[in-house]
Formats: structure tokens, C-alpha cells, sequence
């Protein structure tokens, strides 16, 4: 058993928890490496099948390549595929690119409240009909109690003093100074009316961990992570007017785990090209407070 | 400085050892400035995060200090405590850490047990100006319950007092009888300071008369722990899965193997059920076919014979040390909710993957972890505290002594939605006398029983009562059955009831959580069937995929009063046979029924 192994073991063992306990469990996909791993992390647990439905957060400025690689997945693998927007914002151009707000004020309207919306099912989430290979719109949806959520304690600051299973209230507020013990693989899987749950079942995993992860069980990522002859690549992936691509010429999986290991971003945090963190130094956490990711 | 090791993509098989060490101590005694020196001094820090933090310092006008690497949150750099237990990657020559800084304020003890129960060796941080504090003692009992059987002791501060040897050395002893007294062998006692970074890394000019290992060194000297591969089969069931929707027929029982190995082919047990099969097939996805599987997989299985088996069972081999199965335990607890923990009052345990009600039926003792005094005479369990106590379950719980294995030895206790405690079980004794069998005993006596006995009911209603228990897996017709039956009893001028609870309520494919409620259920119906039977009439039910002990919990609470048991398609029960056993349900089935309640003289005939 390698290291590796023992990740995998552990995160099917928090799904497979998670599966069983929460009636109404969803998990997010940024349609990024993480939680792409994550996905497959699911058909591991459940023997090929994915049988909790997806939650994709559109911000209408996510790279084009991303949505067309999220349908053909979801189609391919039956995946009960929902998408969630925060549709008056981009209507009445409220956002960063549009210049109506800064890049915070428009993470928190775009990703945090519809995120917010979405699982609580006030506002519309959009479903894949698996006939047509169209979404249609579904309102009125139950409020999803369990989120799966594809973070990593290696990061950044704040999301390294989360638990396996963390409670949100009814506000999705994180109280990081009131957690849960977590003992023994026990987790905190009862909960009062009203409350959801983050679940994290990535906690452990390092960025060159997901690589080499993805290099062993051969998961189909998109390609937006590999330099395809510009010399740029991007090391990770968020709206595009905010996510500046890295100098490198990593064009496949085993190329980026070199320059992982030993080479260029051996000492570079992976989010360094993400300009909303270095707004306001404690930004992502104050988000992250308010129910972001 | 050391440099990080640069591994070349062939050399896939270094530094891939990975080890959880968790830093516990007083507050304000120094342990995030030591981790911060370690990450820093090995240059384990991103690129640039010691310049950026130093630079904010500049900015606020603060002081740089090493412990505000780790101190990420806004809270605690105004206040200067650390409030949970970050997680910080670093590496040595030797292997991964995963270093889990714990707070050491009284308040976060929750906080700190859960960054302890994830690691598997720790470093306790001691202010040698200071001396030893309440936390120091508390942190290092709790390091004992928790099965950390790995402890370095830092001496820090030793700048503070001059690096003298005399300062460290009365610490040393001290705290070594401490350690030794609860049960812990130290296995170092390091003079440190994390601020000038002596002995952090490597040995210090300041403390020449030590001769010992740095922090460092001795993180590296830590061992993994031993396989878990040699000890008997422990695989809880976690979940069984029956992909149907998706046109997958298998019937996987999913779950991690704590202790052992198992293959193809072999006998298994599911305790506390009793239930037998043979492993068939060992199901996975994208990996190469197994025959055979062991501790630390997460893995399904599928078995031979379709038996219902329930999440929360504990698989073991036939031909190995089994579990205990009882429904008395004796344990150690630390409790840490706010709430104490009362008699009379149930709980929920979770050990494995087995959730029971429980309740707390004698605290014998009560350890103060500060001041190391224990009370023998309490009757409750404060925050904080540690206690010999003995809870008892309605139901089996199948576990191991903590001293065996300790995966399935240790449980957690749930109070209003919060894990409340934890503890190690100490002894899982089998008691004749159950709460259940209490129950009824109290039931019995406080029951204002009429003048009308039993006899002058059955005379005037020429029948015996009996609770008739019709029994079997989901679809099988059972409910028609009863019903029909009701209707024919009835039409023959009988005393007859029928209540049904939905399967809904009640069957494996419930939305309700698993056990706890499908147990609170079944007691009811018991207390219900009870009272109708008392009152002389013939009670009608069904249960979907009842086991020997959910059996026995009706068949108790019925008391004294008759059971009858009708069983429609395969068995399941192991250790009592039913009455009747009816393949299937058809037209012969209610004359069936009616001859075995005439047989056995609970419809009395007036033979004129």
C-alpha cells in the first residue's frame, strides 16, 4: 500500500460516510483538477457509479474549454449534472469585468451567494437531461443538507483548520473558532434541522498528491493545465478574467509532477496567480466565513 | 539551511512515507513559534511566505514572531492564541510530516483531542520559565487515552533561563514520573528554543552539556506504526449497496477493513447478528481483480448468500478470535461537552460503524487530569473530566477490549447532534441481566394491575391472547397476509387487532437514519403489543428483515405474554425458530395460521 492508496482509502471512507448519513447530498464540481479527483474519488466508493448529483457553480466567466469538457464528462458518465448562476448580477452587470465592483464584492455575488441560492434551492438550478443532452431549469428543488466540497488544507491558510465534516448554519456561516472534534474516523454527521454540512474529503491530498493521482488512474483532465505551445500553462483554474496563466512548458501529467517535485513551483504556493487572495490579506478567509468554498 | 531534496521522476519511492505528529502544551508555551522555526529553518515555507509575513509585521508595526506563519486566521493574531489545529506539510530527509499544532487553551481541548487522535507520535511543549502547568498534565493524560504511545517532551524557552542545565533537568524528572504514572514512556527530553531556533534543527553551542537528539532528529526516529495485517479480521460494515438503479445487481457490503485480511472463499461471521456466509467476490473500480484484501483498504465485497446484513455489523473470520458481543460495558471516558454526562439519560455511541442508544448505568471513578485526584463517589461526569463508568445498550454491541484492538475498541458519544465524549473499553462483559430485562422487571411491578386476570379474560373471551409476528423480507406479502387474517379472526368472532408501520418506517431501504430509530420503533411496538395483549386480544404485526436481537427486544417487552412467530420466505433469524415458516404467501396460508393458534390452544373452541 502506497501513499497514494492510503489518500484514496481514506477519502472513500469519508464518501461513503457522507453517502450514508445525509439524505440530501450534493457534491461541488469546479470542473478543476481537484475536483475532478474528487468525481472519480466517488465512482471508486461507489464500485463505477456516481449516484449523488454534481453542483456547478457558472459564472459565466469561466474559460469556454471548461463547460464543453463538464457536458462531454456528464454525459459520458451519466452524471446527474446541476448547474447553478447568479443570473440577475450578470444581467445587470454587477461583476469585476463589467467594472461595477471589485474582484471580492463579485466572488461573493457570483461563487458565495449563488452558491448559497442554488442549495438551498431558492433560485432555479439547471439539470441535464440525459434524452435530450439539454439542461432544463427545475425550481422549487430541496435545500441539499450535505455539500461535498473538493478543498485541500494545503491551499491555503484558513482552509487548513477545516474538518472532514464541518458544519455550516443556516446563513452558511463557518464558526472556525466552534468546531466539531473529529476522533477516530468518528465524524459529526448528526446535525439539527436547518444546518448543512461541509464535507471535505480532500483534507490530506497535496497538489502533487491529486498529479500524481491523476497520472496513476490515467482521469481524464482538461487540457487548459497543460502548455498546448504558447509556453504558458494555468496551475489552477478560476474565472478568466482573474486566473493569470504560469510561465511553463509542462505539456502532459508526468511533466508537471517534475516541475512539482524539483522543479520550478517546488516553493510557489499554487494559488499565487489568483489575484482576489491578495486583495485584503485575510480575504479568503472572511469568504470563506460567509460560505464560500 | 537545509535544502528540500531534489528527487529525480525515477526515484518514485522515497519521501513517500508520510507521519502525523500533533504538538500539544500549555498555552502560551511556545508550540507554534517551534513549528514555525522548524517549517522555516527547513525551508519547507512557500516561496515568499516568510517575506510576506515579515512585511506584514513591518506594516502593523508588530514584531515578527514564527508562530504567526501559522497563526493564518485574523482572531488569533490579535490575540495571539491558536484556536484550532492547523495543518502544516514539511519534510525531512527521512520522510512527510504532517505537523497538527494544537491549541493549548483549556477552552479548545476539543479542538486539541481531535488534531491528537489523527497522529501517530506527538511533541509537548513545556515553558521551562514557567514549568509545568495544568494543560502540560492534561495534555499528556489525554495523549495516553488517545493510544499515543510516542511522546518527545520540548523544554522551551531555555533562553529565557539562561540554557541552564539545571532548569531543564528539574523539569525533566518531574515530568518523566508525570508521563510515567499515566502510563507513557518518554522517549526524549529536548531543551529548546523555538524563538533563537536552538536544537530545533540541529545541536546549539548554548547547550552544550545535551547530548541528545534535535526536534528534528527525533521526528525522524519516530516508527510507523506496526501492520495491522497479523491481528484477526475486524471489517465494520459501513454500507451495503445495491446499484439496481444503474443495472448493477451486485450486493456489495462496503466498508474499510480495520484489522486482518480476508479472500475469496473464506467463512465470515457478522456479529452481533450471528449471521454466516462466504466471501464470493472482492468488488473494486479501475484496479486490477484481487482475491484477497487487508487492513487499511476501503473495499466491498460480495458474498455467497443473499443474508440482509445491516450497516454497523462488524464482520470477523470463522476460524479466528471473534468479537465480543454484549450489551454491558465497562469503559474509560473523557467528556467534553459543557452538559455533564447524567445517568437515566440516553446517548448515542458510535463505535466503528455500529450506532447504539446507550445510557450511563455507574460512574466508579473520576479522575481530576490536573490535579491527578480521582472521586469514587460521583454520579455524574463533568467537562473534562475522565471516568471509569460502565454504559449499557439495548442492543449488542460487538467490539474488542481497547487493549486487544483498538480500532474497534474506542467509540465516541453523541449528545444533541455534538460528539460530547469519547473512551476506550475496558471490558465488554456479558450480563444475563439486561436493561431490557430491567425494564420489564420495573414495568412489571409498577403496573397497577385490575382484578380481572388473565384466565377470567381468556374464559369470557374464549381465546389466549398472543402477539402474532409475522415476519420476512420486503414484498414478500406480508401485510396482505395480516390483514387477511385480521378479517378472517375477526369474521369468526375473535378478539383481533392488526397495526402495521410502514416500511417505510421500518425497511432497509428507509430514508431514517439506520439503527437508532429503526430500534426506538421496534421498542414501541413491543410496549404496544404488550398492552393489547394484556388486554386479551390477538395482536396482528409485521416487521420487514428482523434479526435474532430485534427479535428479542419484541419478544421482552411482550412479556408475559405470548409471542407467536411466522416467518414468509427465506429465514432470518438464527438463533430461535419460528413457529411456522411459509415459502410464500398463498390461499393455503391463513388456513395454515389458523390451525397452528388452534394447535396451540389460543382459540379456544366451545364444544357444545
Amino acid at each position: 500500500m502506497d501513499h497514494l492508496d492510503v489518500l484514496e482509502y481514506q477519502s472513500v471512507y469519508i464518501l461513503r460516510e457522507a453517502y450514508r448519513e445525509f439524505k440530501q447530498l450534493v457534491m461541488l464540481w469546479s470542473i478543476g483538477k481537484d475536483s475532478t479527483v474528487l468525481l472519480w474519488l466517488a465512482r471508486k466508493a461507489f464500485f463505477g457509479h456516481v449516484p449523488i448529483p454534481l453542483m456547478h457553480i457558472d459564472t459565466c466567466y469561466k474559460i469556454p474549454e471548461m463547460i464543453e469538457y463538464r457536458d462531454r464528462l456528464a454525459r459520458e458518465w451519466k452524471l446527474n449534472m446541476i448547474v447553478g448562476c447568479n443570473r440577475e448580477a450578470i444581467e445587470n452587470k454587477q461583476t469585476f469585468p463589467e467594472n461595477n465592483q471589485t474582484r471580492l464584492q463579485c466572488c461573493r455575488s457570483l461563487k458565495s451567494e449563488a452558491l448559497k441560492h442554488t442549495l438551498s434551492g431558492e433560485w432555479s438550478r439547471m439539470v441535464m437531461d440525459h434524452q435530450s443532452s439539454e439542461y432544463v431549469p427545475v425550481e422549487g428543488g430541496e435545500p441539499y443538507t450535505g455539500v461535498i466540497v473538493g478543498v485541500r488544507s494545503d491551499e491555503e491558510g484558513s482552509r487548513s483548520k477545516e474538518r472532514y465534516f464541518s458544519p455550516r448554519d443556516r446563513h452558511n456561516d463557518w464558526d472556525v473558532g466552534d468546531q466539531p472534534p473529529e476522533l477516530w474516523n468518528q465524524f459529526k454527521t448528526d446535525f439539527a434541522p436547518g444546518t448543512h454540512v461541509r464535507i471535505h474529503p480532500l483534507l490530506d491530498w497535496t497538489e502533487l498528491n491529486i498529479w500524481e493521482y491523476i497520472e496513476r488512474e490515467k482521469i481524464p483532465i482538461i487540457d487548459l493545465y497543460f502548455d498546448r505551445g504558447s509556453g504558458t500553462r494555468y496551475r489552477s483554474l478560476g474565472c478568466a478574467p482573474c486566473t493569470r496563466p504560469v510561465e511553463s512548458t509542462a505539456g502532459n501529467v508526468s511533466e508537471i509532477i517534475q516541475e512539482l517535485r524539483s522543479g520550478r513551483f517546488a516553493n510557489i504556493a499554487e494559488r499565487s496567480g489568483r489575484e482576489q487572495d491578495k486583495e485584503d490579506n485575510h480575504g479568503l478567509e472572511a469568504l470563506r466565513r460567509d460560505g464560500y468554498m | 539551511m537545509l535544502q528540500l531534496s531534489s528527487i529525480s521522476s525515477d526515484e518514485k519511492s522515497i519521501q513517500h512515507e508520510r507521519m502525523n505528529i500533533v504538538i500539544v502544551g500549555h498555552v502560551d508555551h511556545g508550540k507554534s513559534t517551534v513549528i514555525g522555526r522548524l517549517l522555516a529553518d527547513t525551508g519547507s515555507l512557500p516561496e515568499g511566505k516568510l517575506e510576506m509575513v515579515k512585511d506584514q509585521c513591518l506594516r502593523n508595526s508588530k514584531p515578527f514572531e514564527y508562530a504567526f506563519l501559522l497563526d493564518a486566521l485574523k482572531d488569533e493574531q490579535t490575540q495571539g492564541i491558536t484556536i484550532d489545529s492547523a495543518r502544516c506539510f514539511f519534510k525531512s530527509d527521512k520522510r512527510e510530516y504532517i505537523i497538527i499544532d494544537a491549541p493549548g487553551h483549556i477552552e479548545f481541548i476539543k479542538n486539541m483531542i481531535s488534531g491528537a487522535a489523527r497522529a501517530e507520535a506527538g511533541l509537548l511543549v513545556i515553558d521551562a520559565q514557567e514549568g509545568i502547568q495544568e494543560n502540560s498534565r492534561r495534555h499528556g493524560y489525554m495523549m495516553s487515552m488517545l493510544g499515543i504511545k510516542q511522546l518527545a517532551v520540548c523544554v522551551n524557552k531555555m533562553d529565557l533561563v539562561g540554557y541552564r542545565w539545571e532548569v531543564f533537568d528539574s523539569i525533566r524528572r518531574e515530568y518523566g514520573n508525570f508521563l510515567r504514572e499515566v502510563g507513557i514512556d518518554p522517549q526524549a527530553f529536548i531543551p529548546v528554543s523555538g524563538r533563537n531556533g536552538d536544537n530545533i534543527i540541529g545541536p546549539s553551542p548554548k547547550t552544550d552539556w545535551y547530548k541528545g537528539f534535535s526536534v528534528l532528529e527525533q521526528l525522524d526516529c519516530f516508527q510507523k506504526e506496526s501492520p495491522r495485517v497479523d491481528k484477526p479480521l475486524r471489517f465494520p460494515v459501513q454500507d451495503v449497496y445495491r446499484f439496481t438503479g444503474y443495472g448493477d445487481n451486485r450486493r456489495i457490503i462496503a466498508g474499510r477493513i480495520e484489522t486482518g485480511k480476508v479472500s475469496v472463499g473464506e467463512d465470515v461471521i457478522f456479529l452481533p447478528s450471528g449471521k454466516r456466509s462466504r466471501i464470493a467476490g472482492i468488488e473494486g473500480f479501475n484496479r486490477a481483480a484481487e482475491t484477497t484484501a487487508s487492513a487499511g483498504q476501503s473495499t466491498g465485497f460480495t458474498l455467497e448468500t443473499q443474508i440482509y446484513i445491516k450497516p454497523g455489523e462488524l464482520m470477523c473470520k470463522s476460524g479466528e478470535l471473534q468479537a465480543k458481543s454484549s450489551t454491558h460495558l465497562r469503559v474509560n471516558l473523557f467528556w467534553m461537552s459543557p452538559q455533564p454526562m447524567i445517568k437515566k439519560k440516553q446517548y448515542k455511541m458510535k463505535l466503528a460503524n455500529m450506532q447504539v442508544p446507550v445510557w450511563l448505568t455507574k460512574v466508579k471513578s473520576v479522575l481530576d487530569a490536573s490535579e491527578l485526584t480521582t472521586s469514587s463517589n460521583r454520579q455524574q461526569i463533568e467537562r473534562h473530566d475522565v471516568a471509569e463508568c460502565v454504559l449499557e445498550s439495548l442492543r449488542a454491541v460487538a467490539c474488542d477490549e481497547a487493549n486487544d484492538i483498538p480500532q474497534t475498541g474506542r467509540f465516541v458519544i453523541i449528545d444533541n447532534y455534538e460528539i460530547a465524549g469519547g473512551g476506550v473499553i475496558l471490558q465488554a462483559e456479558e450480563s444475563t441481566d439486561t436493561l431490557l430485562s430491567e425494564h420489564v422487571r420495573q414495568r412489571e411491578k409498577s403496573w397497577d394491575h385490575s382484578s380481572i386476570t388473565q384466565g377470567v379474560r381468556s374464559g369470557r373471551y374464549n381465546q389466549r391472547s398472543a402477539l402474532v409476528l409475522i415476519c420476512g423480507s420486503v414484498g414478500t406479502g406480508k401485510k396482505e397476509l395480516a390483514k387477511a387474517l385480521e378479517e378472517y379472526l375477526f369474521n369468526c368472532g375473535r378478539l383481533v387487532y392488526y397495526l402495521g408501520v410502514s416500511n417505510s418506517l421500518l425497511g432497509i431501504d428507509s430514508d431514517i437514519k439506520a439503527t437508532n430509530e429503526r430500534d426506538e420503533y421496534l421498542r414501541r411496538l413491543g410496549e404496544v403489543s404488550h398492552l393489547f395483549t394484556d388486554a386479551g386480544m390477538i395482536f396482528i404485526t409485521t416487521v420487514s428483515d428482523l434479526d435474532d436481537l430485534e427479535l428479542e427486544i419484541i419478544d421482552k417487552l411482550n412479556q408475559p405474554n405470548d409471542m407467536v412467530l411466522i416467518n414468509v420466505g427465506e429465514g432470518g433469524f438464527v438463533r430461535r425458530k419460528p413457529d411456522l415458516s411459509l415459502e410464500k404467501v398463498d390461499l393455503a396460508s391463513l388456513q395454515k395460521i389458523h390451525e397452528l393458534l388452534q394447535r396451540k390452544n389460543y382459540l379456544v373452541e366451545y364444544n357444545l
